[in-house]
């Protein structure tokens, strides 16, 4: 990045239980973004140019996860955000939301092994065309942690053959740490500006973590952020 | 409302549960752990209250994908 490149702001939704909502907004600065946060009570969103739903307990994980968090006030903006083909990115709770809102297919349900997950995992990337992915390669494979008890994502056959079929299936676990049908990791959606994954790529943006390939992940988002404001402008 | 697990649909809740009954010496053959909803409703035609309660679960309480629903009405 020089100088006189634009700073996309990019909104980061704080729900009353999130708790990777200041690492997502350290992760998108250091890697050119301005973060900005955004209360879940909120009716509208601020000028941004993608949102990220963070990782967390959002509500406490009551009833299912993410179930509650969807009739959030700021949900139904976020909602009509991604309607008008904004970037949404949702990590970890955040995927569970988006599935809950129906901004993604499927569902995450409790680990099949029925203990929480917490320790870095393989990916392949599967889809490098998204404005998520776009800075990695097709079949790259990423270190990024987990730290999840439902991440067990399920999809009915049907389901899952339209997802293979419309390539919406980005990340796939290499070795499978919770039990998801067909290794799936990350999702997006039809359209391809909502995507949700389990792992946490805010936690892997400094090789002193272990892992600097979440910020291929963020990168990515940030980059096309950019290119969406410079395409506006 | 009763809500719970489609068939098919795993429950790791209800295996580590049923584990723990065969240690206690019950041959339990399968085990499955869905959720009760009481709530009271103040509404004077039950079945106005039962396509209230079948829109509850719909919007919220249940996840078509992966739970079934049960309603039961009991008049004060």
């Amino acid at each position: 990045m020089t100088a006189t490149e634009p700073k996309p702001r990019i909104g980061v939704v704080v729900f009353p239980g999130s708790n990777d909502d200041r690492d997502a907004a350290h992760a998108l600065a250091g890697l050119g973004a301005e973060p900005a946060p955004v209360w879940h009570a909120e009716a509208a969103l601020p000028e941004v140019a993608a949102i990220v739903l963070p990782g967390g307990f959002s509500y406490g994980d009551y009833l299912r996860c993410g179930a509650i968090a969807r009739f959030a006030p700021v949900m139904d903006a976020v909602s009509k955000f991604a309607a008008e083909g904004g970037l949404v990115l949702g990590i970890c709770n955040g995927f569970q939301v988006l599935c809950e809102a129906g901004l993604l297919p499927g569902t995450l349900r409790p680990n099949a092994s029925l203990s929480f997950v917490c320790r870095d995992v393989a990916l392949r990337v599967e889809r490098a065309d998204t404005p998520f992915t776009s800075r990695c390669e097709p079949g790259q494979r990423l270190t990024i942690p987990v730290k999840h008890g439902e991440g067990c994502y399920f999809a009915d056959e049907v389901l899952l053959a339209e997802l293979e079929a419309a390539g919406q299936i980005a990340l796939r676990y290499e070795e499978n740490p919770n039990g998801s049908t067909a290794d799936v990791a990350g999702v997006v959606n039809e359209a391809g500006n909502v995507f949700g994954l389990m792992p946490h790529p805010e936690h892997a943006v400094d090789p002193l973590l272990g892992s600097s390939d979440g910020a291929l992940v963020l990168g990515s988002l940030v980059e096309s952020a950019r290119a969406r404001l410079l395409a506006a402008a | 409302m009763l809500v719970r697990p489609k068939p098919g649909i795993l429950d790791p809740q209800g295996e580590a549960v049923q584990s723990s009954l065969r240690q206690l010496g019950f041959a339990v053959e399968d085990t499955r752990i869905g959720k009760v909803v009481d709530l009271e409703l103040r509404v004077d035609d039950p079945e106005r209250a039962r396509a209230e309660l079948e829109r509850m679960c719909e919007q919220l309480l249940a996840n078509p994908l992966i739970e079934s629903f049960e309603i039961t009405v009991s008049p004060e």
